[in-house]
């Protein structure tokens, strides 16, 4: 089991944080760009399913998985988006992006008066917090990466 | 535990078969007096709640009945426009049924074309070599299930997130498609599929697939 990489966009699509663990593919465009591409795929993933949903839902979309990898994904009242592809073998790990928003990005980045809200995070805690606490977790491989 | 809907995709994106095998009941029907207390909407030829959500009835569910007679659209069944009736006085009290509203025959072609192109999206953005598309795809309420031939059709399933055995119904489903769609000489491949014999085996296989899968483990 491992974690691929990790995005976290506002509600505006602003991607306020990427990091990466082991990714072995990247997607052949700029960085911006693949950005945009995935808060675009998650947009509309989520009018997708709204639509397609028999029920009124009330957690929404929440992972999909291909042949290769797991996307996960979590999203706040306010529109921030974390979203952590991880291998197949993750089961639902609502919690750990949960943790992430609130343990993580609202306390040292809402928190933090010295973050402008709305761009990307240059917090070097932020991101070193969030790398131990991945790193952490019992499904992230110690697979050299 | 069920199987909502199938959609079969062709390799342009284009939807040649859509069934809707099971839509479960998330309708409220309540009778009101004058002034009505929701705000109703007109969005994409439907009435919809805008505004009141209450009893079960949230904002964007459609009015579906007015005193039993069916809503399509902005009309009731005996030609009256919905808002304008539910405007007058004269016409209260009236009972209104009011449910999500059904997806109609040009969305479905919508979805399923913007379910192709998510389908692409899902195997670019991928961080491994070699992926596949979206196949599968969890929200709380359902689980869709997608299966890609060799030939680029795609097979689409829309199922309870506890229903197992999804995975072989989409095998099924494409022997069924090639057994009945494919070997039928009227059949023009990528377009819409008219089958008499592939309706039915499917409508089959899939009643054996919701009692086969209730009891095993979520796939």
């Amino acid at each position: 089991m491992t974690v691929h990489n990790l995005y976290l966009f506002d509600r505006n699509g602003v991607c306020l944080h990427y990091s990466e663990w082991h990714r072995k593919k990247q997607a052949g465009i700029p960085k911006e760009e693949e950005y945009k591409l995935m808060y675009g795929m998650l947009f509309s993933i989520r009018s997708f399913v709204s639509k397609m949903s028999p029920l009124d839902m009330k957690d929404g979309f929440l992972a999909f998985q291909t042949s290769r990898y797991k996307l996960h994904y979590y999203e706040t009242p306010t529109g921030i988006k974390v979203v952590m592809n991880t291998d197949l073998g993750v089961g639902p790990i609502r919690d750990v992006l949960h943790h992430i928003y609130s343990a993580l990005y609202v306390e040292l980045v809402v928190k933090n008066p010295l973050c402008p809200l709305g761009q990307t995070v240059q917090s070097e805690l932020f991101r070193s917090r969030l790398d131990s606490y991945v790193r952490s977790l019992p499904f992230f491989s110690a697979r050299a990466g | 535990m069920a199987i909502f809907s199938v959609f079969v995709v062709n390799k342009a994106g284009g939807l040649i078969y859509q069934l809707d095998s099971y839509a479960p009941r998330a309708e409220a029907e309540k009778t009101f007096s004058y002034p009505l207390d929701l705000l109703l909407k007109l969005h994409d030829e439907r009435v919809l709640v805008a505004f009141g959500q209450r009893d079960g009835i949230r904002v964007g569910h459609a009015v579906l009945a007015i005193n039993g007679v069916d809503v399509s659209g902005k009309y009731t069944a005996d030609g009256k426009e919905v808002l304008e009736y539910l405007g007058n006085p004269a016409n209260y009290p009236v009972s209104i049924r009011f449910g999500r509203p059904r997806l109609t025959s040009n969305e479905k072609l919508m979805l399923a074309s913007m379910f192709h192109s998510l389908f692409a999206i899902g195997s670019q953005l991928s961080p491994e070599q070699g992926s596949s598309g979206i196949e599968m795809l969890e929200t709380d309420t359902f689980k869709l299930h997608c299966f890609q031939t060799l030939t680029g059709i795609k097979f689409v399933v829309l199922a309870d997130p506890r229903q197992a055995g999804i995975d072989s119904l989409l095998r099924k489903i494409y022997e069924i498609y090639s057994d009945f769609a494919l070997k039928n000489p009227f059949y023009s491949l990528e377009m819409p599929i008219r089958c008499e014999l592939f309706d039915q085996n499917l409508k089959l296989a899939l009643e054996v697939a919701e009692k086969a899968g209730t009891f095993g483990p979520g796939s």
